[in-house]
């Protein structure tokens, strides 16, 4: 069985366990603990090593998603959890400007570990206080070809969507395949 | 006359068991030749452990207290830097007396210090050693007196589960790979962040012995954290392939993928 790997990735409460629980044909195996610190207003449960979750392809493929921790103070795992990706997301709760910073340098240290294909996927666009994916990409300061998609973590097809965009990214840098590797 | 053998003839906890029964007082030096290599003194008076000592470990009060969490690295610098004394007792009555910790403190770190050091000696498979009588460690050294009892009775159970785990998983140098199993109930699993750290890694190129080395853990120590993971359901080892030698590399990212393979899982996500 082969397998390949995604990383979603973003600030603290962006939604990434939502995100791969969308689509994950397994219940998504959380690390989750009640939030005793005073981010606890936001939410009661909080991701604290990472998430992940499983989609079969064929018999010899799957796909499998790892989410990171949100909080700052777990990110000695980031860099550990993107050995080998193929590519990744971040999240960035569309509604909390407050977060935008943090989401920029999430992306940057990721960046910075290798050149690896990524989408952003402006969550909760469902919001109404949601900002939309062509003002974020300023607020983030991205440039014009960086993808930023509007997203819905909560609902499966909106993630399929940013699955298969940053699929597409990466079909772009792809390497041709061998003739002979295709052997029916 | 000196006592001296191997420990794969005589054990270690035999050797425990020994010294307890005779009140023996005297320094035990074994040198590791399995695994990893490794010299180790244990100090004992009147058949009780006063005193341990790992090869080229610097166990001086102040590094035996952060390694047992009771100092944090800050805090032993500077009290070192602090201290124009140099014994061991003087660093400890000198953190007594600025309020850093009490007696009873240093007393229950040295001591966790010292069975910690010995239970790492019961996972050793073979190594010379040499009992000298009445040889004491050096005097400035602070010294507590466990009783070789439990320490005996916790050392097997360590060797067995030690025993054990390298039945179930005798070969460390194989990858390791997600369990397809498709009725694994991943519901209600719950795993430690080391756990999750060699999740992280698993894929055909690592082999455990590497990903084992990479995150710094001893053989004993990956060994437990796969072998949950395997009853967990969440893995298995991949069946050894041919027996080549294989290169060494550290931990590589995954070669990069085809763009076959890329179209399969595009075609597949389409559908889902
Ligand atoms: N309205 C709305 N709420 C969302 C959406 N995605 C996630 N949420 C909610 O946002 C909150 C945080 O979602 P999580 O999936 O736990 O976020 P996370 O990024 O995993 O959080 P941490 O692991 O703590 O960093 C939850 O209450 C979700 O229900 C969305 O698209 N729309
Ligand atoms: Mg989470």
């Amino acid at each position: 069985m082969q397998t390949v790997k995604m990383v979603v990735t973003g600030p603290f409460n962006s939604g990434k366990t939502s995100f791969i629980g969308s689509v994950s044909e397994i219940p998504v195996v959380r690390t989750e603990r009640k939030i005793t610190d005073n981010t606890r207003s936001v939410k009661e449960q909080t991701t604290v090593a990472m998430d992940f979750g499983r989609i079969t392809i064929d018999n010899d493929l799957a796909l499998y998603l790892f989410g990171t921790p949100g909080q700052k103070r777990f990110d000695f795992m980031w860099e550990i959890l993107s050995e080998g990706m193929l590519g990744f997301v971040v999240l960035v709760d569309s509604a909390r400007p407050e977060t935008f910073r943090e989401a920029r340098r999430i992306l940057d240290t990721f960046r910075g570990y290798s050149p690896t294909p990524f989408v952003i996927a402006a969550n909760k666009q469902d919001d109404e206080d949601a900002w939309p994916a062509e003002d974020l990409k300023i607020a983030l300061g991205l440039d014009a070809e960086v993808k930023v998609l509007p997203c819905i973590a909560t609902k499966k097809e909106s993630v399929k969507e940013i699955l298969l965009e940053l699929l597409y990214v990466i079909l772009e840098s792809a390497p041709e395949d061998k003739a002979p590797a295709r052997k029916k | 006359m000196a006592l001296k053998g191997n420990l794969r003839d005589v054990g270690l906890n035999q050797l425990l068991n020994l010294i307890y029964l005779a009140h023996k007082t005297g320094a035990l030096t074994v040198q590791n030749d399995s695994g990893s290599a490794g010299k180790a003194r244990l100090y004992f008076k009147e058949g009780r452990l006063i005193h341990a000592a790992l090869d080229g470990q610097e166990a001086r009060l102040t590094d035996v207290l952060v390694k047992v969490g009771k100092l944090t690295p800050d805090q032993a610098r500077a009290v070192r830097s602090r201290a124009k004394v140099d014994t061991d007792k003087e660093l400890g009555l000198l953190m007594i007396q600025s309020g850093m910790l009490n007696q009873n403190d240093i007393i229950q770190g040295v001591k966790n210090y010292l069975l910690e050091t010995v239970y790492q000696l019961f996972t050793w498979r073979g190594g010379q050693f040499r009992f000298e009588a009445n040889e004491l460690p050096p005097e400035e050294r602070i010294t507590v007196a466990v009783s070789l009892d439990h320490l005996i009775i916790e050392g097997s159970r360590r060797v067995q589960e030690w025993e054990h785990l390298r039945d179930e998983l005798p070969d460390l140098d194989v990858p390791l790979r997600f369990s397809d199993r498709p009725d694994t109930n991943l519901r209600n699993i719950n795993l430690s962040v080391e756990q999750w750290k060699v999740v992280s890694f698993i894929n055909a190129r690592n082999t455990i012995r590497q990903i084992a080395n990479f995150l710094k853990v001893d053989e004993f120590q990956i060994r437990r954290i796969v072998y949950g993971l395997q009853t967990a359901g969440l893995v298995d080892v991949m069946p050894t392939a041919a027996p080549a030698a294989r290169p060494v590399a550290p931990v590589v990212p995954a070669e990069p993928v085809g763009r076959g393979v890329l179209l399969r899982v595009i075609d597949r996500l389409r559908r889902i």
